[in-house]
């Protein structure tokens, strides 16, 4: 590569180049000013943070039994109380927290991936492509999801990872319609004629240029991906089919919760609360990310 | 006294980024039966000024600051909501620039047809149906009896524009504002619609203020000429006034633009620099910086509109005081 | 003559209309083009006049490659696009690149000033880093696009700022054939003469060869060496710009020309103007024979029943009306 000379033209324009205003930081400053988003963020962030740090921060260890103590409710030593094998349940719920959490967003991402590449695809090809690709997706819809999820577990038994597969391959359909109908609409605009006139290869057309402009409802519809899919798994892990014990997440938890609740409510109030603060903020989130990136009020 | 007085109105957009000065103090009068045009570029304040008598303009974040427009006395700016809904749609009707959207698509012709009938005059609506067909075939649409129940997406461009002019002219306005309304279409068709405006008109002794940015159109169908640049008035007169001895730079620079006048083979003359931006408060002339004539006093000098010649008025103070004249341009 | 740079040979490009639920036959067609022929030579810019419907815009991505032919040849510099394979078209695209009308949908708003002229000049070079930027400059400069706001948005601009970039983008695979279509219709009057001079300047200096696409006819004169008048997918009138505008020859270009309000008061005021009756017919089921003569002042019985082929007419334009040298 040619060195530039210091007296080459080129050198003071490079030096003095001015700074864009991107869409993505219009919506950001818009974000900022959404106090319900903002908030929602940050005692979303919080109480990931917290999980996160699960193992270095929690009192106890999450399956230090001590069966001498056996449920009890909320103290100074335990500030959830303990659950009926004596486990700590703050502990436990800070565990399960990351079990929750990071099944969501680890399931999310994959759907997320499969879902918009095949999408994207599937619009920008259209004709019989689409019609063959959607198709598939319309019979996976039919499957009844529970089923699927006992026949895994009766080839494979309980295997953690089963969760992941179970959830990942119902979440992309959605994501894939949502993203065809998307890709659909905008593919029509001139930009895309541009570039197919400029000679651009299908995928760098879809990667660059499609993809970028559904990014917004994309966005959107991730982080109200997210609480679904902890919500799948709760509903899994309640009916035993998710996470074993003794691993611990806020789905087991409010399963047992659930069964013990007369007698020991804390057991089901505590982890019940984080689960629908975690989804509360969530789903807030998601609406102001939805307003922030409404085109209709970006830059004039 | 004229059918419409409109003095120094002003109307401004209150913005996040600061105060746009759209219609900065016009001021002008609509005869009876008069056709008044009004000419400038996108940016110049000639559609918020027509919004603006309707008070159609939103409000926040605009706001008409200031300005009467007295329609037979009645001050459209400032009277109350009731006055003001009798005399729109029925003394005062405007017709819009797209056809496309200024219908509602979901429902069909004749009840939009009926719609300001019935509203304004009472009438049972059989006889609002019988006025509806006839009002479709002023306009020149065959078959009218049968397509007067017809949505808006069954007719094309031109039909709908007609539609509009009907519906418009269905109470027999004393004042009808047209803004842009043939901008969208084709050049033949644009001459149809034109023609039936002007024949309309004379039909109905209704007065017309029509809002365009095409010098051609302003030259075969306009009795009075406004030029608009920047949210203010710069040039008022006949049309003959205004095209053979211009009065402003502006007026000129822009009869200089138009394609079909120049040369094959030159470049074309181009008004060098960009429209203001009317966010800031500009003392003097606002087109100064892309005038050739602007001296020192045209940034300095606050200017007002000024009779210049027999009902000629201009607000270039250079032609106020006869520094330049109609021939040096 | 095969020394053309661009020739159509009876192009026509129609869109099926299916019907029916269970299964859909087709029922008719939309004939957008229907049955254009043109010779273009290298250099030349020819203006393609027409009303909306007349199939201007369809004739111009047809030619792109963008909408299928569904007859006919297109043959540029000798070589027959419709028989590339895609793939081919693809890489052939460097030498035929369009403008489109809208500057504020035809550019990625994502894509920064320079990322956008980057990928397109790497589709004829593929440079990278200071070579790369070096390109990009001089292409801004050319434009007369201010390099400093290389890194900016399209949302950052004006309209006439955007249409700059749309054609540096157009020119940056450096193509021998240039469409434009209708690229200054969406600008106000004063920045329309602006983006003008550029596009003229620009196609004499890169020599290119060029179809400029308008509704508005005084816009096409002032560009084009020759000008061609569309009508319901068809060619009705060609020649020489001037000639075109001073002495149409044709019905429909005579109505056409008449149309065109004068920014002169008193001309406008006594002249006749030729005002045609009723919409322009659906391109669906076009009237048979001569397709305007159901609007036709001068028609006769003859003219419904074979369409009508090109006639030399008194000065050098071709008209296709079989009374063109009556009337």
């Amino acid at each position: 590569m040619t060195r530039i000379k210091p007296d080459d033209p080129i050198v003071e324009v490079l030096q003095n180049v001015e700074k864009g205003a991107s869409l993505w930081s219009d919506a950001w400053h818009r974000l900022c000013k959404n106090r319900m988003a903002v908030m929602s963020l940050c005692i979303f962030a919080f109480i990931g943070i917290l999980s996160l740090l699960a193992p270095w921060i929690s009192p106890y260890e999450y399956d230090a039994q001590n069966r001498s103590y056996g449920a009890q409710s909320p103290s100074a030593a335990h500030w959830f109380g303990t659950d009926t094998l004596g486990r700590d349940l703050l502990t436990r719920v800070l565990y399960g927290g990351r079990v929750s959490i990071g099944v969501g967003f680890l399931a999310t991402a994959v759907s997320l991936i499969i879902g918009v590449l095949y999408g994207a695809t599937a619009g920008y090809k259209g004709g019989k492509i689409d019609a063959v690709m959607m198709r598939f997706v319309d019979i996976l819809y039919t499957m009844p999801f529970i089923i699927f999820v006992i026949i895994l577990m009766v080839i494979f038994g309980k295997q953690f990872w089963l969760l992941f597969v179970a959830i990942g391959a119902v979440e992309w359909l959605t994501m894939a319609r949502i993203v065809r109908g998307q890709v659909m609409a905008i593919k029509q605009q001139e930009f895309v004629e541009a570039a197919v006139s400029l000679g651009y290869s299908s995928p760098r057309i879809i990667l660059k240029h499609l993809i970028p402009n559904v990014l917004g409802p994309i966005i959107v519809y991730t982080t109200l991906t997210v609480p679904s899919v902890m919500l799948l798994e709760a509903v899994l892990s309640f009916l035993g089919l998710g996470v074993q014990p003794p691993m611990s997440s806020w789905g087991l938890l409010i399963k047992d919760g659930a069964e013990k609740m007369e007698n020991f409510t804390w057991m089901l109030v505590c982890p019940a609360f984080f689960f629908t603060l975690t989804l509360f903020c969530l789903n807030f989130l998601g609406d102001g990310l939805r307003d922030a990136l409404d085109p209709k009020t970006s830059a004039d | 006294m004229a059918l419409l007085e409109v003095r120094d109105l002003k109307t401004y957009f209150h913005t996040r980024n600061g105060v746009v000065r759209a219609v900065d103090g016009v001021s002008f009068d609509l005869e009876k039966g008069q056709t008044l045009g009004i000419v400038g570029e996108s940016g110049s304040g000639k559609s918020v000024t027509c919004y603006s008598l309707m008070r159609l303009i939103p409000q926040p974040p605009g706001r008409i600051e200031s300005g009467t427009a007295k329609l037979d006395g009645v001050d459209l700016l400032s009277c109350s909501d009731d006055v003001l809904q009798q005399i729109r749609g029925k003394r005062v009707s405007m017709i819009f620039q797209d056809p496309m959207t200024s219908l509602n698509p979901y429902l069909k012709i004749s009840t939009q047809l009926i719609e300001p009938l019935c509203l304004h005059e009472d009438m049972p609506k059989k006889v609002a149906l019988k006025r509806a067909i006839e009002a479709l075939e002023e306009v020149g649409i065959q078959d009218a009896a049968k397509r007067v129940h017809y949505y808006p997406h069954e007719f094309s461009g031109g039909m709908r524009q007609r539609v509009m002019i009907a519906m418009a002219l269905i109470t027999k306005p004393d004042v009808l504002i047209a803004d842009e309304p043939t901008t969208a279409l084709d050049v033949t068709v644009q001459a149809q619609i034109l023609e039936l405006i002007k024949q309309r008109q004379k039909e109905l002794g209704t007065a017309v203020i029509f809002v365009t940015h095409d010098l051609g159109v302003v030259a075969g169908f306009c009795d009075q000429v406004r030029v608009m640049y920047g949210g203010r008035i710069v040039e008022a007169g006949s049309t003959q006034d205004v095209f053979y001895r211009p009065a402003h730079p502006y007026t000129w620079a822009l009869q200089k633009s138009i394609p079909s006048l120049q040369r094959k083979g030159d470049e074309l003359y181009t008004i060098p620099g960009m429209p203001p931006v009317l966010k800031e408060q500009i003392t003097g002339c606002s087109f100064a910086a892309r005038c050739e004539y602007a001296v020192e006093r045209c940034r300095t000098q606050p200017v007002a509109l000024k009779t210049i010649a027999e009902k000629h008025q201009s607000a270039c103070v250079r032609f106020q005081e006869n520094e330049l004249q109609g021939a040096d341009l | 003559m095969s020394d053309a740079f661009l020739k159509l040979e009876s192009v026509k490009t129609h869109f099926p209309i299916y019907s029916g639920i269970l299964f859909s036959r087709q029922i008719g067609a939309v004939r957008a083009v229907d049955g254009v022929s043109l010779e273009i030579k290298k250099g030349e810019i020819l203006g393609l006049v027409g009303e909306s419907g007349c199939g201007k815009s369809t004739l111009s991505r047809t030619i792109m490659q963008l909408v299928p032919a569904t007859a006919g040849r297109i043959v540029l510099e000798g070589q027959d696009l419709s028989k590339l394979s895609a793939s081919e078209v693809r890489q052939a695209r460097i030498n035929f690149q369009m403008i489109f009308q809208d500057p504020y949908a035809s550019l990625n708003p994502r894509m920064t000033v320079f990322d956008a002229l980057a990928e397109a000049i790497a589709t004829r070079a593929p440079l990278k880093g200071d070579a790369m930027a070096r390109k990009v400059i001089e292409l801004m400069e050319r434009v007369g696009l201010s390099p400093q706001a290389m890194k900016k948005y399209p949302h950052e601009f004006s309209g006439g700022q955007r249409q700059r970039i749309a054609i540096a983008r157009a020119l940056a695979p450096e193509p021998r054939l240039v469409i434009a279509d209708e690229p200054v219709s969406a600008l106000d009057v004063s920045i329309q003469s602006q983006i003008l001079n550029l596009i003229k300047k620009l196609s004499r200096e890169m020599g290119l060869t060029m179809i400029f696409v308008a509704h508005d006819l005084s816009v096409v004169k002032y560009i084009s060496d020759r000008i061609a008048v569309m009508y319901l997918g068809k060619i009705v009138e060609i020649g020489e710009a001037i000639s075109i505008l001073e002495s149409p020859q044709h019905p429909y270009t005579r109505a056409l020309v008449s149309a065109i309000p004068e920014p002169d008061p008193d001309k406008e005021r006594l002249r006749n103007r030729i005002v045609l009756e009723g919409d322009p017919p659906s391109p669906i089921d076009p009237p048979s024979g001569c397709s305007f003569h159901p609007r036709c002042p001068y028609a006769i019985e003859a003219c419904s029943l074979t369409t009508p082929e090109f006639f030399k007419t008194k000065n050098t334009n071709l008209a296709a009306c079989i009374r063109v040298n009556e009337i």
